[in-house]
């Protein structure tokens, strides 16, 4: 895989120096990624204070702002959270339920992801929940909406207000997971041949046709997400699909490795900001 | 379909101030099922009832043009806190559900 | 735990508090009464005129700043945009609520009740740029108010 001119390439092109434009995705470590990339957008909309950031394009817009208010004012995804709460507290065959699993604590979300050393592997919030059920003799439950959407917005909502803190160990294997991410986030594909960071990082704030396109400092504070699109809760990896597509390019299949590493390098790049899911979007 | 109505009324002052969320598809019968291709059947909440004390304080009818799961929100005088307001729906194709919460 | 209330209008506290379990609700509407007084001609009609004939009697109105319509002057999503109507009137008896790009403009009606104050809020589709217009009548007579929302259509979802 090619990781010259990608990465942070981008970021450091359109910020101030842009003399390191060539940089490969080893070159810099992830707090300097971090620095880079909230700077990046400070800069790019100053006064808006980063905690705002976890309200995704609503940060920049006040129209769109007082839109998602009104809906805000009684959110859809209020019936999923105690959906969401009933299957949290709903026993397995075998007498336990999640909350064997996950210390008897909802709170989780800031939990997720994190890097398992044993496994070499990026665990996520909704695969550490399909594999409690596995580990209990329970089906696994489909991965972008529905049951698995309803049981991550309990525990979202139970974890409000934590920060996101995703720690990138150092560790040969953790890097490379990370950089697979960032490179993922940098690399142009699909028919329109944009990357993730065109969109949210280069073009933050402007429009494709009708639509704001939101900033990606703060894209995975939300989640899960009701979108008024999907009239229904849907996570952070169906939407990864989603933004695939958009460029048409093929989506991967969610809690793929490659998703996985995007979102341990994307949520590592919203360290500092709460968590706030779930969350309603257009 | 139980469970399909969340409320939450608030006495502010001399005003109750009922808010409510309804779980419902909301269709209009003019949308098409993007994989079959053929139309969804018109399916929407048609009336909504709020009562409280053994009076009826608004009726609502509605048409398809309401938004998926829809959310409505009124205001009356004459109630105190501890009181109980239900909110009843009907649907077009003879659905229907309600509940019943204390104001705050 | 803090938690970031500061832009979330409900707590935490507040989830399906007061909420008593279902009750009486088969009582309330029988299935005849919905028939009787669902309106299909009003909401089949195809503009605003019709629609305000079937529903409230009567089409002539006239327009008045004691109605308050508070709506988006850009609707992010036309499957979604929130609507409140008030008024300060006395003697409000019911209020229509329509959309008149929609192909069928007639969204709602309301009724009001002993102690009803007419103060409404819902969520409604619109299909294109267009007036939501609020009727209110008081008096035995029409009042209306309009308010243009832009409807812009896309896909993406930022």
């Amino acid at each position: 895989m090619k990781f010259k001119f990608l990465a942070l390439a981008a970021i450091y092109a359109l910020s101030a120096s842009v003399v390191m434009a060539d940089k490969k995705a080893t070159d810099t470590t992830p707090a300097e990624d971090l620095k880079v990339y909230r700077d990046y957008f400070q800069k790019r909309f100053p006064g808006i204070p980063l905690d705002e950031y976890a309200n995704g394009a609503y940060a920049l817009d006040a129209v769109a702002r007082d839109n998602w208010l009104a809906i805000e004012e009684f959110p859809p995804y209020e019936p999923m959270i105690e959906a969401g709460e009933a299957l949290w507290n709903t026993s397995f065959a075998n007498g336990k339920n999640f909350a064997s699993c996950f210390s008897g604590d909802p709170a989780q979300r800031q939990n997720f992801p994190y890097w398992d050393a044993k496994r070499k592997m990026v665990v996520t919030m909704e695969l550490a929940i399909n594999e409690c059920l596995e580990s209990n003799g329970e089906k696994p439950m489909g991965y972008n909406k529905g049951k698995i959407a309803d049981l991550a917005a309990y525990m979202a909502y139970q974890s409000r207000g934590q920060k996101t803190n995703v720690e990138i160990p150092d560790d040969a294997d953790a890097m490379k997971a990370y950089n697979a991410g960032k490179s993922y986030y940098f690399t142009r594909r699909g028919q329109l041949n944009f990357s993730c960071a065109h969109c949210h990082m280069e073009s933050a704030g402007q429009h494709i046709r009708s639509e704001l396109l939101s900033p990606a400092l703060g894209h995975t504070t939300g989640w899960p997400v009701y979108r008024a699109k999907w009239g229904e809760l849907g996570t952070l990896h169906r939407r990864f699909g989603g933004c695939n597509e958009q460029v048409r390019a093929k989506k991967l299949k969610p809690q793929s490795e490659e998703y996985r590493d995007l979102e341990f390098f994307l949520t590592h790049m919203s360290n500092g900001i709460e968590y706030n899911g779930p969350s309603a979007r257009k | 379909m139980a469970n399909s109505i969340k409320i939450r009324a608030k006495l502010k002052g001399d005003t109750t101030q009922v808010k409510c969320l309804m779980t419902h598809p909301m269709e209009t019968g003019l949308r098409k099922d993007s994989k079959t291709g053929k139309m969804i059947p018109a399916h929407f909440i048609s009336e909504v009832m709020a009562t409280s004390g053994g009076k009826t304080i608004m009726t609502a009818y509605w048409s398809g043009g309401i938004s998926k799961n829809p959310y409505l929100s009124f205001d009356f005088k004459g109630a105190a806190k501890g009181d109980e307001v239900t909110i009843a729906w009907k649907d077009n194709q003879g659905g229907s559900d309600s509940e019943t919460a204390k104001i705050s | 735990m803090t938690m970031n209330t500061k832009r979330r209008v409900f707590l935490k506290g507040s989830l399906a508090a007061g909420t008593v379990g279902v009750a009486v609700g088969a009582g309330l509407l029988t299935p005849q009464a919905v028939i009787a007084a669902w309106d299909e001609k009003a909401f089949a009609a195809k503009s605003v005129d019709e629609a305000l004939n079937a529903a409230m009697g009567m089409a002539s109105n006239t327009a008045s700043d004691a109605i308050k319509i508070k709506a988006p002057d850009i609707a992010e999503n036309g499957a979604v945009v929130p609507v409140s109507v008030s008024t300060d009137m006395a003697g409000v008896e019911s209020i229509a609520l329509l959309a008149e790009g929609n192909a069928t403009p007639l969204v709602a009606t309301f009724e009001l009740g002993e102690g009803a104050v007419p103060d409404v809020s819902t969520r409604i589709k619109m299909g294109k740029t267009a007036d939501v217009i609020a009727v209110v009548k008081a008096g035995g007579k029409l009042h209306s108010a309009r308010k243009s929302v832009k409807v812009t259509i896309g896909g993406c979802g930022g």
